[in-house]
C-alpha cells in the first residue's frame, strides 16, 4: 500500500464518514483517493474554517469528520478552533501537509512552519508530526484518541514523511 | 420588519425542523422567541452557520434551516460556491438581510448596498434563490421546505434590534440535546 492508501485505509477503520479538505501539492494522493471513496462524502471546502464549520455539522449529524489541510491556514482556523471545535466539545482530526520543514523548496512556506507548532500548543491541542513513512502506523491510535476525547487533533505530516525530503 | 419579528414570525414554520442559528442577536432573539432542542444556538464563530448547516443536512436526512445573516455571509462567502456544488434538497439557507451588522451596532454591510447576495447566490450557482419580503418570510420558507429542494432565501427587512439576554445554555448542553434530537430523527 502507497502512504495515501495507509491514511484513507485509517480513516475508514476508524468510522470516519465525511471529509472536508483544501489542497495541498503534498495531499493531492490522498484527496484523489478520497474523492472516488464512497466510504467517505467528500466536501472540498474554499477555506479551512468553513471546513471545520462543515466537520462540526456532519459529526452532530452523526458522522466521524475529518479535515485534511496545509500548516499554512492554521491562522484562520484558531476562532472556529477555540469557540466552535472546543467550546463544544466537537472531536476533529486535522491532518495537515505541514509545508516548510526539511526538503522544502519554497522558502515563504517555512515562515509558516516555525509557528505552526506553538500556535497548536498555545490551543492545547494535542499534536503529533510524522516525520518518517511508518509513522502512519500511529495513525489509528491517534482516531481513536481524538474521537474519545471530543477534542481537536492535528497530526503534521512533513517533507520527509512524504518521502520528499532529499 | 425588523429581524427579530422575521425570527418571530417564522417560528411556526421552523419549530418541527432542526435550525442552526447564527451568532449573537439573532441566536439570543430565537432562544427568547422558541427554545427548542433542535435548535443549535451558535455561542461564537461568526460565519458558520452555513457551514455547519450544510454539513449537517449532508450528513442525515431530516430537514436543516439555517439562519444567517447577510454580515455572516460576506465573512464567508466561500460558504456560496460549496452549497451549491454539494446539494443537499434537505436544506435551506435563510439569509435575513437587514443590510446591517446587527449584533455590533448596526453598522452598515455592503449586502445594503452595492452587493445582492440573492446574485451572489446565482453566480455561485445556487438554483433555487428566493428573495423576499421581510413579511413574507414565513410562507417562503415553508414553501421551500415543503418543496423538498435546497433553495437559499434572502429576507429583506430593515435594520435594527430589540434588547434580548444572553443564552446561558453551556455549550456541551445545546450540543448534546441537538444532537440527541437529531439522532431521534434519524432512527
Amino acid at each position: 500500500m502507497t502512504i495515501h492508501e495507509d491514511i484513507v485505509e485509517s480513516l475508514a477503520r476508524n468510522r470516519v464518514g465525511f471529509v472536508t479538505t483544501v489542497p495541498c501539492k503534498q495531499l493531492a494522493g490522498v484527496i484523489g483517493l478520497l474523492e472516488h471513496d464512497d466510504r467517505f462524502l467528500h466536501v472540498p471546502s474554499n477555506k479551512e474554517d468553513e471546513g471545520m464549520g462543515l466537520c462540526a455539522g456532519a459529526f452532530m449529524g452523526g458522522k466521524r469528520a475529518a479535515i485534511i489541510m496545509q500548516n499554512t491556514a492554521i491562522g484562520v482556523t484558531i476562532n472556529a478552533l477555540a469557540t466552535l471545535i472546543q467550546y463544544y466539545n466537537i472531536p476533529l482530526p486535522m491532518l495537515i501537509s505541514y509545508r516548510g520543514e526539511v526538503g522544502e523548496k519554497v522558502a515563504c512556506q517555512v515562515e509558516m512552519a516555525v509557528h505552526t507548532k506553538a500556535l497548536l500548543a498555545q490551543l492545547a491541542i494535542p499534536t503529533y508530526h510524522f516525520h518518517r513513512a511508518g509513522d502512519v502506523g500511529d495513525l489509528d491510535g491517534i482516531l481513536a484518541h481524538c474521537f474519545m476525547a471530543k477534542k481537536p487533533v492535528a497530526i503534521l505530516m512533513d517533507a520527509s514523511f512524504w518521502g520528499g525530503a532529499k | 420588519m425588523i429581524r427579530s419579528e422575521v425570527i418571530k414570525s417564522i417560528v411556526p414554520v421552523i419549530a418541527d425542523h432542526l435550525v442552526v442559528c447564527n451568532i449573537g442577536l439573532p441566536s439570543q432573539e430565537l432562544f427568547m422567541h422558541d427554545d427548542r432542542p433542535s435548535n443549535f444556538y451558535m455561542l461564537g464563530t461568526m460565519g458558520l452557520a452555513s457551514s455547519i448547516g450544510l454539513g449537517l443536512a449532508l450528513a442525515q436526512k431530516a430537514k436543516v434551516v439555517a439562519i444567517d445573516g447577510d454580515g455572516s455571509i460576506l465573512t464567508n462567502l466561500g460558504t456560496l460556491p460549496t452549497i451549491a456544488n454539494n446539494v443537499a434538497d434537505n436544506f435551506v439557507l435563510l439569509i435575513i438581510d437587514n443590510g446591517s451588522y446587527g449584533s455590533t451596532g448596526d453598522q452598515p454591510t455592503y449586502a445594503g448596498k452595492k452587493t445582492s447576495l440573492a446574485e451572489v447566490a446565482r453566480a455561485c450557482g445556487c438554483e433555487n434563490v428566493v428573495e423576499c419580503a421581510a413579511q413574507d418570510t414565513a410562507d417562503v420558507l415553508k414553501a421551500a421546505l415543503d418543496a423538498g429542494r435546497m433553495t437559499v432565501i434572502v429576507s429583506k427587512c430593515r435594520s435594527g434590534n430589540v434588547p434580548v439576554s444572553v443564552i446561558e445554555l453551556d455549550p456541551g448542553v445545546i450540543r448534546h440535546r441537538f444532537m440527541q434530537e437529531i439522532a431521534r430523527r434519524n432512527r
